[in-house]
């Protein structure tokens, strides 16, 4: 069982009347790699940049094991921070850049010469100490960023979506050498990014934010396949949300709904259900299995987009009824039926006990979020 | 492709700039250093034999004396200007845009009134019974009038009074260039404001310190009608000395060398700039 | 650093810069002679300076030699800019050096410099040997002012205008002039003001045929006091304001 190592309590942050965090807590834990996840404007790099000290709250406070930090000026909290732009001292070498921080603590010559050399071998960048930050790629600059603030052996390292201005292959190879680092050297990271392939790839557990509010606190898993609420639901993956319509409770533990017509058998969700109330019907893309029109099973309707993506077959379909439903399936070579042509008539259905009951609540399109950079 | 159409243009406008600049750039330069090691002619200005006898003259004590007060005052104008200047670039950085363009803005009008027009409200107000002294005596501040006037300070507070948008534009510059998420990593790694200062906002302005010190250093050693106006005939300036020699005294070559040597002056310190540059990784100046 | 502090000191340093533009403006309508008591208002300094018919001639002089160094300058530097930055040709660095070292040098070493040329070409020092002098030196200013405006231009544009049949002069004429406009004004404004304002310079090159505004002023200043300075000075900075409010009053314009 993980300890607390930082608490955050009821942190309120306001922007030109404009209310950014409002009484938001958070209790991250020793040791593990925790993501903030969400829409720019949410507020999660304002939450990074309280926990760092660089922005004081309007109200609330941090904790770390026990300390108030809430106040204590950047210099002095025991957590340091790779910066979004890597930050990167340009009149200083890569050695000098990683040793600031030692240079800062009054750490005797020698020693900053050995903590730096390691440091800078655990990120395989030793051969790269003279050099100057132009000299380098933004990947290699990345990577001294990330040197220079765990060479400090800090309790917890704050990163401010360190990967978003590399190229997608170099991200995907960041991602696995960041996880091992944080495994090798045991330390709390939390990540802030807004891409939620990437959280659900790295983290222990994910934090996802709206508008300054926690909405859902789990495993990557855990916000994948039970997402709390609509939002969630639909900002961590592609879904496809159906209306539902409950028919009847029955006595062992399942729901009877009607979903297009069709009658199927749930499992009861967790909030209360009373006979005729609408319900949101949650189903991922690859949750969806696309049948022969023939079929006796599912929905009917026609295939308007089809995308071959190597792995998988995504497709959109669009039902009688107007309904749009994304489906992703693997590519089955073997399968002469599987490979259908644009326009084709077909039928949607999907395997009962997949999918995710969630209660009504107003549809608001995804992209719609504030554009203040929070 | 070229098209019979382009050439014609192109050529024109060619011949024009780069005659210009040879003509009127590059010649009289190349005149000035001739001058410099030819002899001095009463009636041609300048005649054979070559001689170093001009820079000989340099030597004298007499002018080395004025060379060395000049480049104190000079000196001084550029630290005042420095000391100044420095943290109104930093202040002015932190104001919003907007109001920055305007306050840059005004920072230039004085410039719209003629120079020797301003160092003559300067002396206005510094005499002896000019506005400043009139002030304080009505404050009951000082009892005597103080000697304001015909002083090395006169001098001093004249040139930095001209000179001072002059450091502060290269300030700001680099100023607004500092990236504030520097000096936000400098504080997540330990160090304080001072330590920050030191480290990181010291050398990344330096830069712009020297552009500001080769654009006031140089012209405060060359403004001779600063000293003609507030400071009287003691406190004379190298420009003071070339424009006496070359249009009283009709030495030519001393002129021109005291010139030679201002010039020498300027590439050193633009060298030193060029250097400060690329140590933080900005190259071609 | 507390919030009042900047703000503080950048009032005071504007404050300090100002003091002597205001005193100035102010004494000039001061009816004493002595200039330091206040005597009442008056117009009379203004009326001692137009009375004066050299020191009216200087200003005319002075004006348009102003005007036409700015129009040369803004002429050639404009060619120079456009030379530089749409053209390959040897010795780019040579003539962007030789700029820089106008722009940089002390304009003490430039006035001897065109001296030394003026005599031995055997150039009468009058208004010609002025307007070369003061076109050299505003040069660099305008050069720098249009490239700066060039640099964040749209590359494609006058390629679009060749596409479509443009002869280079034609192209240059019809797209990148009136682009380049606001920059053209900048930098004949900055030509104009330093060219009234020179001292150095004109202290030099300049002779008794084409009498200029600094050599009167100078020759008044270094006797005593003349409250007609004041007014003069006055009516050069009202001068310089009209002009600055005009051109901005042209280019918002001319944006729309």
């Amino acid at each position: 069982m993980k300890q607390t190592l930082l608490s955050l309590s009821e942190l309120t942050k306001q922007f030109d009347s404009k209310t950014v965090l409002d009484s938001l807590s958070l209790d991250i834990l020793d040791g593990e790699f925790i993501t903030l996840l969400g829409p720019s404007g949410c507020g999660k790099t304002t939450l990074l940049r309280l926990m760092a000290g660089f922005e004081h709250p309007d109200g609330g406070t941090i904790t770390l094991s026990g300390q108030d930090l809430t106040h204590t000026p950047p210099e002095h909290r025991p957590l340091n921070t790779v910066f979004q732009n890597y930050a990167l001292f340009p009149h200083m070498s890569v050695f000098d850049n990683v040793a600031y921080g030692l240079k800062m603590e009054k750490c005797p010559k020698e020693e900053i010469r050995e903590r730096v050399q390691e440091a800078l071998a655990m990120v395989q960048l030793q051969d790269f100490a003279r050099r100057k930050p132009h000299q380098l790629s933004g990947g290699q600059q990345q990577r001294v960023a990330i040197a220079r603030a765990v060479v400090k052996r800090p309790r917890m390292l704050l990163l401010d979506e360190p990967l978003s201005a590399l190229d997608y292959k170099l991200r995907r190879t960041m991602q696995v050498e960041l996880k091992r680092l944080q495994r090798e050297l045991g330390i709390t990271f939390v990540f802030v990014t807004h891409d939620q392939e990437e959280a659900l790839s790295m983290s222990d557990r994910v934090a996802v934010l709206k508008d300054g509010e926690i909405q859902q606190l789990g495993t990557p898993r855990e916000v994948y396949e039970r997402p709390a609420n609509l939002f969630t639901a639909r900002f961590v993956g592609e879904t496809n949300l159906f209306p539902g319509l409950v028919e009847k409770t029955n006595g062992d533990d399942t729901v009877t709904v009607d979903v297009f017509g069709l009658k199927r058998t749930f499992a009861k969700p967790d909030f209360p259900l009373r006979d005729g109330q609408s319900l949101h019907v949650l189903l991922r893309p690859e949750d969806i299995r696309v049948l022969s029109p023939e079929a006796s099973d599912g929905v009917s309707g026609k295939v308007v987009e089809r995308n071959y993506k190597g792995s998988t077959l995504d497709s959109v379909i669009h039902l009688d009824d107007g309904t749009e439903v994304l489906a992703s399936e693997f590519f089955d070579e073997d399968d002469p039926a599987f490979d259908y042509r644009l326009g084709e008539p077909v039928r949607v259905s999907w395997v009962d006990g997949w999918e995710w009951l969630l209660p009504e609540e107003e549809i608001n399109p995804v992209g719609e979020e504030s554009s203040v950079d929070a | 492709m070229r098209s019979a159409m382009r050439q014609p243009f192109k050529t024109a406008v060619l011949v024009l700039v780069w005659g210009w600049l040879l003509f009127l750039v590059l010649t009289p330069n190349l005149l000035v250093v001739g001058a410099s090691v030819l002899t001095r002619d009463p009636g041609t200005f300048i005649s054979l034999p070559l001689t170093l006898d001009a820079y000989r003259q340099l030597l004298n004590p007499l002018y080395l004396d004025v060379f060395l007060h000049s480049l104190y005052m000079a000196a001084m104008t550029t630290l005042v200007c420095l000391l100044i200047g420095y943290p109104f670039a930093w202040a002015l950085s932190k104001v919003p845009r907007q109001r920055q363009v305007l306050l840059i803005f005004l920072l230039i009008v004085p410039f719209w009134t003629n120079s020797l027009v301003r160092t003559y409200a300067l002396k206005l107000m510094l005499a002896t019974n000019g506005l400043l002294n009139n002030a304080l005596l009505s404050l009951g501040l000082i009892d005597q009038p103080l000697q304001l006037l015909y002083t090395e300070g006169a001098v001093i507070i004249g040139l930095v009074y001209l000179l001072l948008p002059f450091m502060i534009l290269p300030l700001y510059s680099v100023f607004d260039d500092l990236r504030e998420d520097l000096l936000r990593a400098s504080h997540d790694l330990g160090a304080g404001h001072l330590a920050t200062f030191v480290h990181v906002i010291v050398p990344l302005t330096l830069p712009g310190v020297l552009a500001g010190v080769m654009l006031v250093l140089l012209p405060a050693m060359g403004l001779f009608f600063v000293p003609d106006i507030l400071g009287g005939s003691r406190n004379l300036l190298v420009g003071n000395v070339i424009k006496n020699q070359f249009l009283d005294a009709r030495n030519w070559p001393f002129g021109a060398a005291a010139s030679i040597v201002l010039t020498l002056t300027m590439a050193f310190l633009m060298f030193a700039h060029r250097l400060s540059k690329r140590r933080i990784g900005e190259e071609g100046a | 650093m507390t919030r009042w502090l900047p703000r503080t000191y950048l009032t005071l340093v504007y404050l300090l810069l100002y003091a002597p533009i205001a005193v100035l403006v102010v004494f000039s309508f001061n009816d004493s002679r002595t200039g330091y008591e206040w005597g009442g208002l008056s117009w009379r300094w203004y009326e001692s300076l137009f009375n004066n018919r050299a020191m009216v001639e200087a200003m005319w002089n002075s004006l348009w030699l102003a005007l036409s160094a700015a129009t040369v300058s803004t002429l050639i530097g404009a060619l120079t800019a456009l030379a530089l930055h749409r053209y390959r040709f040897r010795g780019k660095k040579a003539l962007n050096g030789m700029l820089f070292v106008v722009m940089m040098s002390p304009e003490i070493v430039l006035a001897i410099s065109l001296l030394a040329l003026f005599l031995l070409v055997g150039l009468q020092l009058g208004y010609v040997s002025l307007l070369l002098a003061h076109v050299t030196f505003c040069l660099p200013f305008v050069v720098i002012t249009v490239m700066a405006r060039l640099s964040g231009f749209d590359e494609r544009l006058p390629e679009a205008a060749r596409d479509l049949g443009a002869s280079d002069f034609t192209m240059t004429r019809t797209v990148l002039i009136p682009v380049i406009m606001p920059a053209l004004l900048a930098g004949w404004l900055l030509g104009f003001t330093l060219s009234l304002d020179d001292v150095v310079v004109s202290t030099f090159v300049s002779g008794p045929s084409y009498e200029i505004l600094p050599l009167r002023i100078y020759s008044m200043v270094r006797v005593g006091l003349k409250p007609e300075v004041n007014a003069l000075g006055t009516l050069l900075l009202m001068f310089s304001m009209v002009m600055l409010i005009m051109s901005q009053w042209i280019l918002t314009r001319s944006k729309q």
